[in-house]
């Protein structure tokens, strides 16, 4: 008993120093932390061959089609920076929530996601210059809260406001809404639920998810507000400390929104819904 | 086959063996997973704040102390628990009579429900009472989470109350019932004390799973500890700070949970007068 005592005590302890060894990455020449800003993500990018997306799906920012695979906008725009900079693209699907965690430690090395900028955002990652803005918009219950046509008839403390937690839109919501009860919940599916069984008055998303949603429930959802009711910048996020890969960006948002081709498909991925078909 | 030893003074074998190198092989141990901690964190280059965390757990104002969001959290939690555990109790006690009673239809009614509840995700429950079942009747967001962990957790309850009164030796029944008892009074003065001195070690561990489990409330917007740690992190992005700090919570009160659990035990044991059978009659 003792012997195997011992024996069990000096495996785990062989096990851990293991796991030591294995977790280090090769140490060619005192290799930087994901954050030591000596060499540019951008050279490790092009050596490596791949750029590591993450991102997290939005209709339509990005969307599974009939097949698996990843569309969207951003999933466009993903693929034609990787086209652009001559690498291929991996594609890592991460939780909205524990997107920027993900990315402070090196599981990608870049977000394209429809992240709107904001300061505290700002403290923890680089963004890039605006390649997109997004706004916040509002879809109501037709039984609960009918006839409502202006934000303060929302803000009272009867009011619940259902949206998505870590989104911008659950900032514009306690922003704009202070006096309303807000649910905060995991899944823009699981908010859509909430507004359908009638137990939240409204709903609050980036631009077009409400427009979508009353469209589509036409008989019990109305648009309480004709336009959106904030406009935030949407850029890639990065590590912070590199200025090389922030200025490739920069001028690539530059360059590809002077061609115009930005506003092509964003046109194509708000304002139509040919690519409907792609996901039914 | 043990090899033939030099004799060494006493207090060296006592010591030597047991004490002292089994403390230097745990310091290694300790020391070795400290290190790969240290290590691992630097090389993922975050930036810990632990300074920031505080104010999330109390603020001192003029009025005095106020407690931060995680504590407020963490009231919602030990409500949510405190209420669950009572009806984990209540559940697993009739489900447990229910298996053993001779009604096929009572019997049928426990098997089902407990194999349709160990059988499925709690997550799955959640959704299921909350997103389906309450919008019907118009339970409120906090009961329908009450509802589907003292459901969950009463179905394994159920089995451990009915294996702690299976396990009453069978003398004590026959005893019970050549006394002329009533079902109920047997069951109240004669098996019950004894069966729940015997399950109190499994249910403490239920009891602590039911605390753990409690955090997936939050995925239907409970403001419970977990939902606040993700709103915080959500807000802040402290991801790693924060989750120490809901995890150590968590761990302060199942470790108080299991403490009191065992002095319960230990209480017992000093009054001693567990009914055990005789099997040796004198």
């Amino acid at each position: 008993m003792k012997l195997f005592r011992h024996t069990a005590t000096a495996a785990l302890l062989c096990l851990v120093l293991l796991a030591q060894g294995c977790g280090q990455p090769p140490r060619e020449s005192s290799t930087p932390a994901p954050s030591d800003a000596r060499t540019s993500q951008l050279e490790e990018i092009l050596k490596r061959g791949t750029i590591r997306v993450g991102f997290d799906t939005f209709k339509p920012w990005a969307i599974k089609d009939r097949d698996g695979n990843y569309i969207g906008f951003e999933i466009e725009v993903a693929k034609k920076l990787a086209e652009d900079m001559g690498v291929d693209v991996e594609f890592v699907p991460t939780k909205w929530s524990g997107i920027i965690p993900a990315l402070l430690t090196g599981k990608f090395d870049i977000i394209i996601g429809g992240m709107s900028v904001t300061p505290a955002r700002n403290l923890k990652v680089n963004f890039s210059a605006p390649y997109e803005f997004s706004g916040m918009s509002m879809v109501a219950s037709g039984t609960l809260a009918p006839g409502r046509d202006s934000l303060e008839q929302f803000n009272t403390p009867e009011t619940t406001i259902a949206v998505r937690l870590g989104t911008t839109a659950a900032e514009a919501a306690k922003n704009f809404l202070p006096k309303a009860k807000i649910l905060f919940f995991d899944e823009e599916s699981q908010t859509i639920q909430e507004l359908l069984n009638n137990r939240a008055h409204a709903l609050v998303a980036s631009s077009p998810l409400p427009a979508n949603l009353a469209a589509e429930y036409a008989n019990r959802l109305y648009l309480p507000l004709d336009d959106d009711f904030t406009s935030e910048p949407i850029a890639f996020a990065v590590r912070k400390g590199d200025l090389d890969f922030l200025n490739w960006l920069d001028n690539w948002v530059r360059v590809t929104l002077s061609k115009g081709w930005l506003q092509n498909r964003y046109h194509y991925w708000f304002a139509t819904s040919e690519w409907e078909s792609l996901i039914e | 086959m043990e090899q033939p030893r030099r004799p060494r003074p006493a207090w060296t074998r006592r010591i030597a063996r047991n004490a002292l190198t089994d403390t230097g092989l745990y310091l290694c141990l300790m020391a070795g997973m400290v290190w790969l901690l240290a290590e691992g964190t630097q090389q993922s280059g975050y930036n810990w704040q632990w300074y920031q965390i505080p104010k999330y757990l109390w603020q001192i104002t003029d009025q005095g102390l106020a407690w931060g969001p995680l504590m407020q959290g963490f009231g919602v939690t030990l409500q949510i628990t405190a209420v669950s555990m009572g009806l984990m109790l209540c559940i697993g006690l009739v489900t447990a009579l229910m298996r053993m009673s001779a009604s096929l239809v009572a019997r049928g009614t426990a098997r089902v429900y407990m194999e349709l509840i160990r059988n499925s995700p709690l997550l799955i429950q959640l959704f299921f009472i909350y997103f389906v079942i309450a919008p019907i009747l118009d339970i409120p967001a906090f009961w329908a989470a009450v509802i589907a962990l003292s459901l969950f957790e009463g179905a394994y309850a159920s089995e451990i109350l009915r294996a702690g009164i299976t396990s009453i030796h069978a003398g004590q029944w026959e005893a019970a019932r050549s006394l002329g008892m009533s079902p109920f009074a047997m069951y109240r003065h004669i098996i019950l004390p004894q069966a729940v001195r015997r399950v109190l070690p499994p249910m403490t561990s239920q009891a602590v799973s039911l605390v753990k489990d409690s955090a997936l409330v939050s995925t239907i917007a409970i403001m419970d500890l977990t939902q606040q740690g993700r709103m915080i992190d959500a807000e802040t992005f402290l991801t790693f700070e924060i989750w120490f700090t809901v995890a150590a919570v968590y761990l302060a009160v199942t470790l108080v949970l299991s403490g009191a659990a065992r002095m319960l035990e230990q209480r017992d044991k000093t009054n001693g007068h567990d009914f055990q059978p005789q099997e040796r009659i004198p």
